[in-house]
């Protein structure tokens, strides 16, 4: 009743209206607002449990925590160097491989599949969705891995041994199909239906008129996806990809089963790694001391690095609605 | 497949084709065979995902499954039937918390919200915590719950997914409140009734099916949930106590601590647990999906 602009409120102008029914609408104003502020509160507590439960390791630790690439924990020694360049690798390589094939299967759907063959497509990239991570975990590993193991990484490592650069990043010492880039390309297929929706809408969301207008010109269809809509839908397309990214960043599961789970940095995107969600989900029940606060600082990292990729997706995809 | 083939797609009439240049033609045609097979690659993946767990889990499914316990280390036979109520409880407990909180903060951003900068706020975290890493929020319940209170437990369990469920409701619930016509809120409050009224009873009836969904929604996005198990209701090879105190037994951890097992039956039960898990998520996801298509 305080909201003078909420059409849907009486106006305050009529008290002798007021019924016991007045009380309840007080309360249930009230609540919702609290309901709302909770969602605020879960943030900052989310950020605030990180900061408190992670702050002896890196006191402790100091800027070592980052850069050190030692995880001891006999001796208490605890650098994040090799979970983060895990975490970042695996996510740069799912945005490598998710990313065309997301944009690929927007326009597919939105500018060439038949009418009737557009929706069960799209259910079926959306269920890709509701898949749960371990699932892909145990597809990635059981399934996936060994495949991996015996047509792409053994014979890729024959031939590229001792190639300058490219052998040290793609060979492995012992191909055994997991590792870094698996992790990447399961992570890959999780991220493909969260970028490919968005970006589906907004191309769906583009006037019809322009694209029409493109093909009046005689453009082809690539022509049109190029240089019309590609260029309209823009920025938030890069939104679309970041979210992705923030998928991909925090993915756990499925990540724990294939990426090898070695505390070493391999320069190999073939060799076994560590990402800051595995290694949490790993050791976090056998952790005791300063090791539980190591892992919970390692969230906190993980914490801050997702929610700036976020907070900058959602801006630039909220972009798109302002056309 | 052949359904996918550039063939079917409407082209232009030949004639117009030739006036077109073959570079241009050639990269059309490329685009089309692309994005054409980078779908089918897509659909292949999740038929073959699906394809396994039945393959492999089908074996693992009989009465046993349904109605033992966990088999200890070694033994034999054994099911799941443990946990699977356990993950029942613990999806229901995330549901109940989460469905007040998330239904009444969809309403005030839908209904007293307009405008107002702190709702604008509120609606862009909640849409950061929509994607937030769940294994995060396993990491906050920990520490707020489980570690002051001495010990993992099933409630901490249902708070952790409650805190998953809640943006999917919000969201939800905010978008489909949004479809409801303002004239319908007009024609309540000309009645007399006070806006409380005339959202419990015109708005929220009117947007009932697309509220549902988002309930279903977010048990589906929940039931399947791992990471944050781990930190909370962590797992239970037995009967888990009534009090709900204690690891309680349920489906995705004991999938993953089953699958890479030594023990045969317990990779099998894996399997069989992996093709529960996603049949129900994937049935609840259509059921949902179907329901906001019925609504719009």
């Amino acid at each position: 009743m305080t909201a003078v602009t909420d059409p849907t409120s009486i106006p305050a102008a009529h008290p002798q209206r007021k019924t016991p029914k007045g009380t309840f609408d007080l309360i249930f104003r009230n609540a919702s607002f609290l309901s709302a502020l909770f969602v605020l509160l879960l943030l900052a507590g989310i950020m605030l449990s990180m900061v408190i439960g992670g702050w002896p390791a890196f006191r402790e630790m100091g800027i070592g925590f980052v850069t050190g690439s030692q995880w001891d924990t006999q001796q208490d020694v605890y650098g994040a160097w090799p979970a983060i360049a895990g975490t970042l690798s695996t996510a740069f390589l799912a945005l490598l491989i998710g990313v065309p094939l997301s944009l690929g299967i927007a326009v597919y759907l939105t500018q060439l599949a038949p009418l009737w063959f557009k929706q069960p497509v799209s259910t079926a990239i959306e269920l890709l969705a509701a898949v749960p991570s371990i699932i892909y975990g145990m597809w990635g590993l059981f399934v996936f891995v060994p495949l991996f193991a015996a047509y792409v990484q053994t014979p890729l490592s024959n031939i590229v041994e001792g190639m300058p650069i490219i052998g040290t990043i793609l060979s492995s010492r012992s191909p055994s199909g997991l590792g870094i880039l698996t992790a990447g390309i399961i992570l890959a297929f999780m991220i493909i239906p969260f970028i490919a929706s968005i970006v589906r809408d907004m191309l769906d969301q583009i006037p019809s008129v322009l694209r029409e207008s493109a093909y009046g010109i005689g453009a082809t269809t690539w022509e049109v996806v190029r240089h019309v809509l590609v260029p309209q839908a823009g920025v938030s397309i890069i939104g679309a990809c970041m979210l992705g990214l923030g998928r991909a960043l925090g993915e756990t599961m499925a990540v724990t089963f294939v990426v090898g789970n070695a505390n070493r940095l391999s320069a190999s995107i073939m060799d076994p790694g560590s990402t800051i969600a595995s290694r949490i989900a790993n050791e976090f029940n056998e952790a005791i001391g300063l090791q539980l606060n190591a892992l919970i600082a390692l969230g906190c990292i993980l914490f801050f690095v997702t929610f700036v990729v976020l907070v900058i997706a959602r801006i630039l995809v909220a972009r798109v609605k302002a056309f | 497949m052949s359904t996918a083939t550039p063939s079917t797609v409407r082209e232009l009439p030949p004639s117009t084709w030739g006036r077109v240049r073959q570079s241009r033609r050639v990269a059309d045609k490329a685009m089309r065979i692309i994005t054409a097979s980078f779908t089918m690659i897509a659909i292949f993946v999740l038929f073959w995902i699906l394809g396994m767990l039945i393959v492999k889990g089908i074996g693992g499914l009989s009465v046993a499954t349904f109605t033992q316990t966990m088999p200890g280390p070694g033994s034999e036979g054994g099911g799941l039937a443990n946990a699977i109520v356990g993950s029942i409880i613990l999806t229901f407990l995330g549901i109940v918390v989460a469905t007040p909180i998330g239904v009444l903060a969809g309403t005030y951003l839908a209904e007293y919200g307009k405008g107002s900068k702190l709702a604008d706020l509120i609606r862009f975290i909640n849409d950061i915590l929509l994607s937030a890493p769940s294994i995060l929020i396993g990491l906050f319940v920990y520490v707020i719950l489980v570690e002051p209170l001495g010990g993992y437990s099933g409630w901490a369990g249902g708070v952790a997914l409650g805190i998953i469920a809640i943006p999917v409701i919000v969201r939800t619930t905010e978008d489909m409140l949004r479809l409801v016509p303002g004239p319908l809120r007009e024609a309540g409050s000309a009645l007399g009734a006070p806006t409380s009224i005339v959202i419990t009873s015109i708005t929220w009836k009117a947007a009932k099916a697309g509220m549902v969904t988002g309930i279903l929604l977010a048990l589906a996005r929940i039931a399947g949930e791992t990471a944050p198990l781990i930190f909370t209701a962590l797992n239970n090879s037995f009967w888990f106590s009534p009090s709900l105190l204690g690891g309680v037994s349920n489906l995705p951890v004991t999938i993953y601590q089953f699958a890479s097992a030594p023990y045969e039956n317990w990779q099998q039960l894996a399997w069989a647990g992996s093709l529960i898990i996603t049949m129900s998520i994937l049935v609840l996801s259509i059921i949902a999906r179907r329901i906001v298509r019925g609504a719009k």
